[in-house]
């Protein structure tokens, strides 16, 4: 029997050749035929001449995270050639530029191997080099149409839509799908037994990177200045909110921007811009990845001594040092918690998704403003740099900014005296004053020892008051920010702690194992400091399954710091391959554990 | 010293400025410097040139860094909003600060090495923006607050209080902003009162990057024989090439000046700077003549002081960036983006 909308495609192509918008395609075709898909790449640290790859799954139930399969690989490029041929699962295909011979001792018995010959095809039919290595990764878009049985209609509209303004290119490329579409007919027998049907769970829903919602939601948060040092894998977080602002902060009488963004010289001045303007009362931030928060850790410690709002989006690549610039990890965390020297700790918030991206972007701002801290967004390669599916993003048109405790110039006149660090309200947050607001508000910042009354000091007692009044804050900060996503049972003494973009995989895995009669409760943690929920979950649980993508168990190491959890009970179950974790790693981990003697 | 609270008792007939304030009004807490330092004659003419603008304190803004320098912000405008930020990072704090809001006018004190070690890449990038601010460097060749280490600012063969003299060369503040496009440029002696107010004015008056780069002794640890950088040795050798006053806008320029000597550049407020060359042969609206200048003089060994650049054509970060004219920090959040409908709509690109 036929297996239908469950597959996942993978391509193996150069890097610079242009696949991105033949991937692309593919994955919006599928997408417009409304079925569930989502694609990841896995691409080099380089400009042109490198393998990457694009992966593609399909998936009728709609999981998300990366499947540890292949089922159908496009294999364009013949240094990857070997390594492509032994990714595919038993019983997959493998299709393959049959214009060259390719060596006989590369074969496998267990999987179908499909030559189709597409640069032949192109050279016969188009011109010019450059024009013949574009169009050849268009014909493998109509090669797996055909083999897959995607709607050709739904193609041509892509194209139409894609080249409105340049008829010929429509042409041209369609010839191409057409050459990979009809060969493929021709000489296969179409569809495979694995292929994707049209049904009706995709209305409703974009596809969309982490990074461009998370551009999106500081746009929408009213962020005015945006201060960043290019780096991958964050670079595309400014691109979007330069490119959304460009086209929506454009002040309409004066045709002037209502925006800054600065590419800074370097991380230490992209984070001393952010926090220079957000204690000038601008919502601003920056996006980076590890380097660059080993480099503004200073300021960080900086910032939250000296209570300035500051947003930070890490997305996360591998470490350490340069690391992989291209894969995945979460392995800042540890880092990014307590970044800076001295007694610091910081509000980190955990997006899952692009969909949390967009709106974490936004509580990011209301949270930094209203605690007067930094707040570091945690995303990572994955989330940020691959192509999710989403429900529509929607805006509260009820939204209203939480500024924080800012003094206005008539609540400064009716003041006898204004003191900065005075916990006036017992919450740990004290009152604090804009630059050109009142003379009364004047005040001076410093990173050096401050008493309440902001002026400097040596004094013991006086700096230790407001240290210790920083840890009041702290704990407001658990209680306001977002709580953890539980899925509890009381039948269940064993559950699961992630963070992130482990939340796809750990869902999957879950499900799989509850297919086996093996029940795990659920807890996605979206901030730290850890909401009491976290420590309740921990105390409910014989074994908590501790799941992350880092050698260190960082998050592991965070859980029994912050709330004293057990560290008996937490079992790390740690990927850090730098390619995103998948459900199969889970379930597989989980299994094993149980055969040690682990509860589930 | 820092525990005494400063008298505040005032003579009725003190002088006031078009505020209505005094001198007094523009003071700071009493400075902890040691007695004699060149930095605390730098912020004695910082009191009289902010008294003397008319400068609403609270429209001010004193950015600094960390060093002897860096500390100065807490002893003049108290009632002004200072940012002690960390070591070199003043230029960056001052660019977010001013993206934020352009309204307030910005005065960054700095040291020789938190501007030209620690902070360089920062200085020389705040410059490429045309950052509108007055930036200050009270340069004395050394680290104090380390005591006694040479900064990148010391001369060849300048001798420390023990050890070895000096054989790196030197980081010259004026010709680096010279060859990265500042457009004020001015050095000074701590100790030249007279010419350091009109200097600063102009500086905190020009629309872009200002630098003054300020001769100020450390009296503790390079003022001996065999410094260059000491007060002795810099009263001997400096030399004034350009003196300049700064005229605000609606007063009447002075007929003090001898025709052909007195040169007026109006300023993007109306103010004036007239310019009064001593040195007949110096053009500083030259970058290249400029700098051949400079460095022959110093290559003699003489210290030139004097507004030494000047170009109020070039436009500030704000106009390189082409933003609005009120301060982006003071735009109403709600209406900074497109609404609910409008996100609806933009998604369509994304299926």
């Amino acid at each position: 029997m036929a297996t239908v909308n469950d597959v996942v495609i993978k391509i193996g192509t150069v890097n610079g050749t242009g696949s991105a918008s033949a991937n692309g395609l593919l994955r919006k075709a599928i997408f417009r035929m409304g079925v569930p898909v989502v694609g990841k790449n896995y691409f080099p640290s380089n400009i042109q001449g490198l393998p990457t790859w694009y992966e593609i799954r399909v998936s009728g139930d709609g999981y998300q995270s990366r499947s540890n399969r292949v089922d159908v690989m496009v294999a364009m490029n013949a240094q990857t050639y070997a390594q492509d041929m032994a990714d595919v699962e038993p019983g997959g295909w493998l299709v393959y530029d049959s214009t060259w011979p390719r060596s006989q001792m590369l074969n496998r018995e267990d999987i179908t191997v499909i030559g189709i010959p597409f640069s032949r095809l192109c050279n016969e039919s188009f011109d010019g080099a450059r024009a013949r290595i574009l169009i050849k990764n268009i014909a493998y878009v109509g090669a797996i149409a055909a083999l897959l049985d995607l709607d050709l209609k739904i193609i041509t509209t892509l194209l139409e839509e894609t080249f409105a303004a340049k008829a010929h290119l429509i042409e041209s490329n369609m010839k191409a799908i057409r050459l990979g579409y009809d060969y493929a007919q021709k000489h296969v027998v179409c569809p495979l037994d694995m292929r994707v049907e049209a049904m009706d769970a995709t209305s409703g829903s974009i596809i969309i990177d982490g990074n461009t919602a998370a551009g999106l939601g500081c746009m929408y948060a009213g962020a005015t200045v945006g201060a960043w040092y290019p780096i991958t894998p964050s670079t595309s977080l400014m691109d979007a909110f330069r490119n959304f602002c460009s086209r929506y902060r454009v002040d309409p009488d004066s045709g002037k921007a209502t925006y800054a963004v600065i590419q800074a010289e370097d991380e230490l001045a992209a984070i001393g811009m952010v926090i220079g303007a957000a204690w000038n009362g601008a919502r601003s931030f920056t996006p980076t990845s590890g380097p660059g928060i080993s480099l503004m850790s200073e300021f960080i410690g900086y910032a939250y001594y000296a209570e300035i709002p500051t947003v930070i989006f890490n997305v996360q690549r591998t470490g350490p040092s340069t690391g992989m610039p291209t894969r995945t990890q979460q392995c800042d965390i540890i880092s990014c918690a307590f970044a800076s020297h001295g007694d610091t700790k910081h509000v980190l918030l955990f997006p899952a998704d692009p969909a949390e991206c967009f709106h974490t972007a936004v509580d990011s701002f209301d949270l930094a403003e209203r605690l007067q801290t930094p707040v570091i967004v945690m995303s990572d390669l994955d989330i940020g740099m691959n192509d999710w599916m989403i429900p529509e993003l929607e805006w509260d048109e009820n939204y209203v900014p939480d500024r924080g405790k800012v003094l206005g110039a008539a609540e400064l006149e009716e003041m006898e005296k204004f003191h900065r660090y005075l916990d006036v309200d017992g919450d740990g947050i004290p009152y604090r004053t804009l630059p050109g607001v009142h003379p009364k508000g004047a005040y001076f910042t410093r990173g050096s020892g401050h008493t309440k009354f902001g002026g400097y000091t040596e004094d013991s007692a006086a700096y230790q008051d407001v240290v210790d009044r920083l840890l009041v804050k702290w704990e407001t900060a658990r209680k306001i920010l977002p709580k953890p996503d539980i899925q509890y049972s009381k039948f269940n003494n064993a559950g699961v702690i992630t963070i992130g973009s482990g939340d796809g995989a750990c869902k999957e895995a879950l499900d799989r194992l509850a297919g086996q009669n093996i029940g795990l409760n659920y807890c996605r943690i979206k901030a730290f400091p850890f909401a009491d929920e976290v420590k309740e979950f921990v105390e409910q649980h014989d074994v908590i399954y501790v799941v992350e993508q880092n050698r260190d168990a960082q998050l592991r190491t965070l859980l029994i710091n912050d709330i004293e959890a057990d560290q008996r009970k937490l079992v790390s179950l740690l990927h850090y391959n730098g390619m995103p974790i998948n459900a199969g790693f889970v379930v597989d981990s989980v299994l094993e554990e149980i055969a040690k003697g682990r509860a589930a | 010293m820092s525990f005494i609270a400063k008298p505040k008792i005032t003579h009725p007939g003190i002088p006031k400025n078009k505020l209505g304030l005094t001198a007094r009004d523009y003071e700071g807490t009493v400075s902890t410097l040691c007695a004699g330092c060149g930095h605390d004659s730098v912020t004695a003419a910082i009191v009289q040139a902010v008294f003397e603008l008319g400068i609403e304190p609270h429209m001010l803004a004193k950015m600094s860094g960390i060093g002897c320098s860096s500390k100065t912000p807490a002893y003049f405008v108290s009632q002004s909003h200072g940012f002690n930020s960390v070591h070199g990072r003043m230029p960056s704090v001052t660019t977010g600060a001013n993206a934020a809001n352009r309204d307030l006018m910005y005065v960054g004190v700095s040291g020789d090495g938190d501007s030209l070690s620690i902070g360089v890449g920062q200085f020389v990038h705040a410059i490429r923006r045309n950052l509108n601010m007055c930036y200050i460097i009270e340069n004395n060749g050394v680290y104090g607050l380390t005591k006694g280490q040479f900064s990148a600012s010391a001369d060849i063969g300048s001798k420390p209080k023990k050890g070895e003299p000096n054989n790196q060369e030197p980081i010259d503040p004026v010709s680096t902003a010279l060859s990265l496009g500042a457009t004020y440029i001015a050095r000074s002696f701590s100790g030249d009162k007279e010419q350091l107010v009109p200097l600063i004015k102009g500086a905190l008056m020009h629309r872009g990057f200002a630098l003054l780069d300020i001769v100020s002794p450390c009296v503790t640890f390079n003022d001996h024989e065999g410094s260059t950088k000491s007060y002795a040795h810099t009263r001997q050798f400096y030399h004034h090439v350009v003196d300049m006053d700064y005229v605000p806008p609606a007063e009447e320029i002075k007929a003090a000046y001898a025709e052909g000597d007195a040169m007026p550049i109006e300023m993007h407020d109306g103010s004036t700077i007239v310019l009064r060359k001593v040195d007949k042969d110096y053009d500083l609206t030259s970058r290249s003549s400029a700098f051949k200048f400079l460095r022959e003089r110093f290559n003699a060994g003489e210290i030139t002081t004097g507004l030494l650049y000047l170009d109020e054509s070039r436009a500030e970060m704000h106009e390189l960036m082409g933003n609005i004219d009120s301060p982006l920090s003071q735009l109403p959040l709600d209406g900074l983006h497109p609404g609910g409908k409008e996100l609806k709509k933009l998604q369509n690109r994304y299926r």
